[in-house]
């Protein structure tokens, strides 16, 4: 990816493991989500970060307008087939490291909305690290989904990217 | 809406009010076919042929004045249904507060009927709406291009055999 790889390609006996620890929770320790809220989700996304959930405790709650300031994509809501191309552009428009987080039913299987102009998962068009069942869910259960975000960042590797980077 | 009768009780007042059809059906009856009375409201069932006129008849004569052309749909009698299509103009007048709807049936192998969006600027992307939902071609039309769906979407999803998940 960057620097990092360069790094840990020189030393990686000695200083792997240690460089994964503190890299790894730089990033999940302030993850900015890039704001996609597309229908009802959207409130409970914004409601995510109000006082009484206050996502601020697990460091992602500088939502961000402009992807190419945010790491994490948080789709929130129903996925329109002509909205798809717009969706995975702003996705390649996040600077790596990114995840993506669907958040309800909708955007994960389509939900209630199985017809004609409804994406039946945002998986096909952006690859997906957490899912969140539900209609909407809660803010709890979006906050339990950045804490298992989290727990996937605490277990990567630079090295583990070191092909995506000569790509 | 509601006003007090003589006794002081509370009674409904119709909220629309419809124009007068008579100088239609007395000047106009080479351009329409019918004018039905259902439920208090009042359609005009036009030819094809003398839409425009018409329509821009409707438009400019102080009698009727409707200056606001307040929706345009289309709608899908069936597959079996002969004519299969109708197009409904809703229209209004601010100056008389009154409305009319006029249809025009159309046949499945010539759903064709000329452009309104000369008379009402209004017209122009509620046309395209019926144009991408129904298939419905619209004559002279500055800009007839799918609204709702991508442009390359194949079908068109409010006709009846259309299936729900698309093509």
């Amino acid at each position: 990816m960057g620097l990092e790889v360069k790094i840990a390609e020189a030393m990686p006996e000695v200083l792997t493991t240690q460089l994964d620890a503190l890299i790894n929770w730089a990033r999940k320790s302030s993850l900015w989500p890039a704001t996609f809220g597309l229908a009802c989700c959207a409130i409970e996304m914004m409601a995510m970060t109000d006082p009484r959930h206050d996502v601020a405790r697990f460091g992602a709650e500088v939502f961000r307008a402009s992807p190419r300031q945010a790491d994490v994509m948080i789709v929130a809501g129903r996925v329109s087939i002509k909205m798809a191309p717009v969706l995975r552009r702003i996705y390649d428009q996040m600077p790596e490291p990114k995840w993506v987080i669907s958040m309800g039913v909708c955007a994960s299987a389509g939900g209630v909305f199985n017809n004609y102009a409804i994406v039946q998962g945002v998986d096909k068009v952006v690859p997906v690290d957490v899912f969140v069942p539900g209609c909407p869910p809660r803010p709890e259960g979006l906050i339990y989904a950045v804490m298992k975000l989290q727990e996937k960042i605490e277990r990567d590797s630079v090295l583990a990217h070191r092909d995506e980077d000569a790509a | 809406m509601s006003e007090q009768d003589k006794a002081g009780n509370l009674v409904a007042v119709k909220s629309q009010r419809y124009a007068d059809t008579s100088v239609l059906r007395a000047d106009f009856g080479h351009l329409i076919e019918e004018i039905r009375e259902a439920a208090g409201e009042v359609t005009v069932i036009a030819r094809r042929e003398g839409i425009i006129e018409l329509l821009t008849f409707l438009r400019d004569d102080p009698r009727f004045g409707f200056d606001y052309l307040s929706d345009l749909s289309g709608v899908d009698l069936g597959e079996f249904a002969s004519p299969r299509f109708a197009v409904a103009y809703h229209l209004y007048s601010l100056d008389h507060n009154h409305r009319l709807r006029i249809k025009v049936l159309l046949e499945e192998d010539d759903a064709v009927i000329p452009t309104a969006a000369g008379v009402w600027s209004a017209a122009n992307w509620q046309e395209r709406e019926v144009y991408d939902m129904f298939g419905v071609h619209f004559d002279g039309h500055p800009d007839l291009r799918r609204i709702l769906m991508p442009a390359d979407y194949e079908g068109h999803p409010l006709r009846k055999d259309f299936p729900i998940k698309g093509y």
